[in-house]
């Protein structure tokens, strides 16, 4: 497929955002069983939800450049009893709304302590916004990682990897943001979000490779045999029908070179993986703001290279009819 | 149930690109509007269409054979594009089986053509909603025209008439019989999208000829045929009677 920029921007700022909510209500539900240091509702809780909703309020934008017709977008929650991506056109929003009240509530410490058990965990109206957003989180990274692995001819996505690795890279991301906003406005929770996220990056770096070698043995089932219906082992395309291309040769391949595809692999699996995990190993240590903001930098930079990549990756069948001119 | 579809015989199909410009001409100016040409006359032209003809070589030189292939929506059966669509522009009709887009619901998404393993979807760069064939159904139901030509524009053009129209579902359809006795097959059936549209394959018309059959064996003028005399020596009355 060949790349289109919207998307990669659209899947990797929501992945920050829906991470950075994640681990938002991970260190409330730790805090509200006392884990945790209990944090300042605004400061922490409220800017850091509205840090996440900025995020997936930049993927919704980015979302907007992929449509021919973006007026006609509401149309897209229609079909959400077939399509995957009328689900994510659904949750996304849902999910935007219930951050920006769980931000809301935090903000304006909107926060009544609705019951306190014995051993002194407290259930605050808060943790069942959160609770509902997690929720929502995670029903959102299924409906955008179902998008390409439903499609079972790509077979490149058609996989329970593909959902893994966009849930794990996401929750990555996000994490690292935490971490780093964490050094800013909560230095007592740094350690605890330093850790999960290189937890999560070890996950995900596991996760993303075993797609990498899985795809990397896949045979392909359709062959210009069964594209045309002929059975012989010689068969070479000689017109595709135009000469000056069409969306079918533009839109279907990424139109670079092995050795380009192969650049795009290696460093998306040093900058979205080995890279921040040294940064926030260092900046953990060191309680170095900078290092944490540049660990977060680079890991995203890395993702873009990792979304890129898996869509150059994913060899459309349609391609079989479009070889030469 | 009817599944109205093309089948397309490959055996007589010449590459001559009639029912690509028949196609672009009819739907050009269809009551759904143009389709778009970018740089027609310039450098990188560019534009939509239904349907193309492609042409394949099978074989390698000197024994090489040339297969021209016209491809477009195969409207099938059960087709991947339609479920993923978000808006619901994307549908199969129940009543005859063709699969259509509803230009004024879609949103160029494009995800429909990304679901098709079959690459017939093109978006319209100027419009940016997709686009594919019709099966030229605005032609299909029209009463003002006359019955023989209530028919797709590609098959009415097709001067070697290798493009058959018909419901698929009536067993003793024209392509139905034409799918059933000809060896008509579907475009990669490992998908499982069970593609309406048929292709009919190359057929060889080879004549066997054995030896014995140039040189009859049996040949009753061997046995009945009187061969030619010997030679007179004996006097003729030619010799006697010389004057």
């Amino acid at each position: 497929m060949n790349p289109a920029f919207s998307v990669i921007f659209l899947t990797t700022l929501i992945g920050v955002g829906q991470g950075m909510f994640l681990a938002l209500f991970t260190g409330q539900s730790y805090s509200a069983v006392e884990l945790l240091p209990t944090q300042d509702s605004a400061h922490f809780y409220g800017t850091g939800a509205m840090l996440a909703l900025l995020f997936l309020v930049g993927g919704l934008v980015a979302s907007f450049f992929h449509l021919g017709r973006p007026e006609r977008a509401w149309r897209a929650a229609t079909q959400w009893r077939t399509s995957w991506l009328s689900r994510e056109v659904i949750v996304l929003p849902i999910m935007m709304g219930l951050v920006f009240f769980y931000s809301l509530m935090h903000w304006f410490e909107w926060d009544t302590v609705l019951f306190t058990t014995k051993a002194g965990a407290r259930l605050q109206l808060t943790l069942i916004i959160g609770t509902l957003g997690m929720l929502t989180t995670f029903a959102l990274f299924i409906c955008t990682g179902m998008i390409y692995a439903c499609l079972k001819f790509l077979q490149e996505w058609h996989s329970p990897l593909t959902v893994i690795n966009y849930i794990l890279l996401g929750t990555a991301s996000g994490f690292t943001l935490a971490t780093a906003f964490a050094n800013i406005s909560a230095p007592e929770l740094m350690r605890f979000y330093a850790i999960w996220s290189m937890i999560i990056i070890a996950a995900g770096f596991i996760t993303r490779s075993a797609s990498l070698v899985r795809n990397s043995r896949i045979k392909a089932k359709s062959t210009i045999q069964t594209a045309i219906g002929v059975r012989h082992t010689k068969i070479q395309q000689k017109a595709m029908g135009f000469m000056g291309g069409s969306v079918n040769t533009r839109d279907f391949f990424h139109h670079a070179t092995a050795t380009f595809l192969k650049t795009m692999k290696w460093s998306f699996l040093l900058l979205a993986f080995v890279v921040p995990f040294i940064l926030l190993w260092v900046g953990m240590d060191k309680h170095n703001s900078g290092i944490l903001i540049a660990a977060f930098v680079v890991q995203y930079i890395g993702l873009l290279a990792e979304r890129w990549f898996f869509f150059a990756q994913a060899n459309h069948p349609q391609n079989l009819y479009y070889q030469t001119i | 149930m009817t599944q109205l579809a093309l089948v397309i015989d490959l055996n007589v199909c010449v590459g001559c690109h009639a029912c690509v410009t028949s196609c672009k001409e009819w739907n050009t100016s269809g009551p759904a509007g143009f389709m778009t040409d970018e740089n027609p006359y310039a450098k990188d032209p560019t534009g939509t269409f239904f349907n193309r003809v492609q042409t394949y070589e099978i074989g390698e030189f000197p024994n090489t054979e040339t297969l021209h292939f016209p491809k477009s929506c195969l409207h099938c059966e059960d087709p991947p594009c339609v479920p993923v669509c978000p808006t619901g522009a994307s549908y199969k009709r129940k009543e005859d089986g063709i699969v259509l887009v509803d230009y004024d619901k879609c949103i160029g998404c494009r995800y429909c053509s990304w679901a098709c393993p079959y690459g017939v979807r093109e978006i319209d760069e100027q419009q940016q909603v997709m686009k594919k064939c019709t099966l030229c159904v605005d032609r299909l139901y029209d009463e003002t025209l006359p019955e023989s030509e209530r028919k797709p524009a590609c098959v009415l053009a097709c001067p070697t008439s290798a493009r058959l129209y018909g419901d698929v579902h009536d067993p003793e359809s024209e392509v139905s019989v034409a799918i059933r006795e000809e060896g008509g097959y579907p475009l990669m059936p490992e998908w499982g999208t069970m593609p309406s549209n048929h292709y009919l394959p190359r057929r060889k018309t080879r004549m066997h000829i054995h030896e014995d059959e140039l040189q009859r064996a049996d040949n009753p003028l061997n046995k009945e045929q009187r061969g030619p005399s010997a030679p007179v020596k004996t006097p003729t009355l030619d010799d006697s009677t010389s004057w």
